[in-house]
């Protein structure tokens, strides 16, 4: 080891640790970069991240219609299984038999927010929801059926 | 005005017209060990919770922030909980040195209290070798964390303790030379005459560039001497859980807790004592109006807040360095402390020897 590179390491060494003690330096005299939650007091004002995740919701316009057609997209897209897609079959108006959901089955439990399968939709049916209140005392309430009783598709979505 | 060492010169007046010489000796002896409990109980309290707070802010969370007004009661509730807690000794442990252990680590903490300066004129022994006996005490910590490593019949306790007592002895070489760095431009070991050279300028003005590496030093070695992060290999929670005190719980496993926290503030108040003057206001050569306002300041306040700043900086090290391994720890002391603090020493015993400095 030659004199010239010891020297050097001990100054690239100091100026580093200098250099993280003037970033910690920083955040303990400015207090208003503190990103912590006082979670159960501010619960009304809750100031959640953009891309918070929660769980997965399908989203109902005001006469209970949804966007989602069936296709299974995303079924296919969840890695674990926690979406099971399943059909009937409905008359439409002129006396055809027409596929459509008739559940739309969601486990909680075992999905992981991973947002595949909103992002495999291709009818924008789905979309993850910012609540996170989930816990229940009965697991079987974690699994939820995502389209309303009696919901219909929306009309002018194929 | 009011001072410590009017107080101590009181209560001492008092006891002698009441007692006889013997009576005086051991009334002073109680209440100086009283005084030092009750010391090292205050130090647990506030150095707890400002440790947390410290860390919180530098991580940008909150911190503790319940019990109490912005959470200052927290270590008072830690405390008791801890006091509730059963101490348990495990099945296996060599009994009599496990529960030795902690307190060897609080004697020894109690020990190093003798020769601090907490003011001017108050001392509880001036001994004529002060910083000798600081650095010699302060080697026997390594004892209790050997004893308790080894005592606890646990692998990670003992690889904790070995681990512990390589650092101990290798940085104690840096924290010595750095200390000698001081004696040499002083040339007395007693801490009364040492706190007197830095009448006219602490040491780390007075002494250029060799005394402020030397200071570097220093600080660098204790944080190594306390074990305390970037250099926490005895305690290494990531690799060892909690290193030689893995198998305490309770109040002893608080006296060891406590016993950190007390040696952080012996070190500091150290190298307060050596490098920025103990208890000497500040003075800037000839500003007289300047000097004379720094005076009316409580000498004591001077060395509680120099000890603090100390105590502040080496939390700021905590929070903010990456920890090391064992091998870099050792590399670190062996191939770059300790060379250059030789260096550092041989320059300063010349800064002297040629009247140099201030």
């Amino acid at each position: 080891m030659n004199a010239g590179k010891y020297i050097r390491d001990i100054w690239n060494g100091f100026t580093s640790l200098l250099k993280g003690m003037k970033r910690t330096g920083y955040y303990f005299t400015h207090h208003k970069e503190i990103i912590t939650q006082q979670y159960p007091d501010n619960r009304n004002d809750l100031k959640l991240p953009e891309r918070f995740k929660g769980e997965v919701v399908m989203p109902h316009n005001e006469k209970n219609e949804h966007r989602c057609t069936g296709c299974q997209a995303c079924e296919l897209a969840c890695p674990n299984g926690s979406i099971k897609v399943i059909f009937k079959n409905e008359l439409t108006p002129e006396g055809k038999k027409k596929k459509a959901i008739d559940k739309l089955v969601y486990h909680l439990e075992l999905c992981t927010m991973c947002n595949l399968c909103v992002e495999a939709c291709p009818s924008d049916a789905i979309k993850m929801a910012q609540t996170f209140e989930h816990s229940v005392f009965d697991r079987n309430k974690l699994t939820k059926i995502l389209n309303k009783p009696e919901s219909k598709i929306m009309d002018g979505v194929e | 005005m009011w001072s410590f060492s009017d107080i101590a010169n009181n209560i001492h007046n008092w006891l002698s017209n009441q007692f006889n010489p013997t009576w005086t000796m051991i009334f002073e002896m109680l209440i100086a060990g009283v005084c030092v409990i009750g010391l090292f109980a205050m130090l647990g309290l506030v150095l707890v919770i400002m440790e947390r707070k410290v860390s919180a802010w530098m991580q940008i969370r909150l911190g503790p922030n319940r019990v109490g007004p912005k959470g200052m009661f927290q270590s008072l509730a830690d405390t008791v909980k801890l006091m509730v807690k059963e101490g348990m000794t495990p099945w296996g442990a060599d009994k009599t040195l496990f529960n030795l252990a902690p307190f060897i680590a609080m004697i020894v903490a109690m020990l190093l209290l003798a020769p601090i300066a907490f003011a001017s004129n108050f001392q509880l022994w001036d001994i004529n070798i002060g910083v000798l006996y600081v650095s010699a005490v302060s080697s026997l910590s390594v004892i209790s964390i050997l004893m308790a490593g080894w005592a606890s019949n646990n692998k990670y306790s003992l690889l904790g303790a070995m681990r512990s007592g390589a650092q101990i002895v290798s940085y104690e070489l840096s924290a010595g030379l750095s200390i000698l760095a001081i004696i040499v431009l002083t040339g007395d070991l007693r801490f009364s005459t040492i706190i007197a050279s830095q009448a006219d300028g602490w040491w780390i003005f007075k002494g250029h560039i060799p005394v402020i590496i030397a200071f570097i030093t220093f600080i660098i070695a204790v944080t190594a001497e306390t074990n305390r992060a970037p250099f926490d290999m005895a305690e290494a929670e990531s690799e060892l859980t909690a290193g030689f005190h893995t198998e305490y719980s309770g109040m002893k496993f608080a006296l060891f807790f406590l016993a950190e926290y007390v040696n952080v503030f012996i070190v500091c108040a150290i190298g307060a004592t050596l490098f920025l003057g103990g208890p000497m206001p500040l003075h800037i050569g000839h500003w007289e109006g300047f000097n004379h306002a720094m005076d009316y300041i409580p000498s004591s306040v001077w060395f509680f807040g120099k000890t603090f700043f100390l105590i502040f900086l080496i939390m700021w090290f905590r929070w903010t360095f990456p920890r090391l391994r064992i091998d870099q720890l050792l590399r670190l002391e062996w191939k770059y402390l300790l060379p250059i603090s030789m260096i550092n020493l041989l320059l300063i015993t010349a800064m002297a020897i040629l009247k140099w400095h201030f």
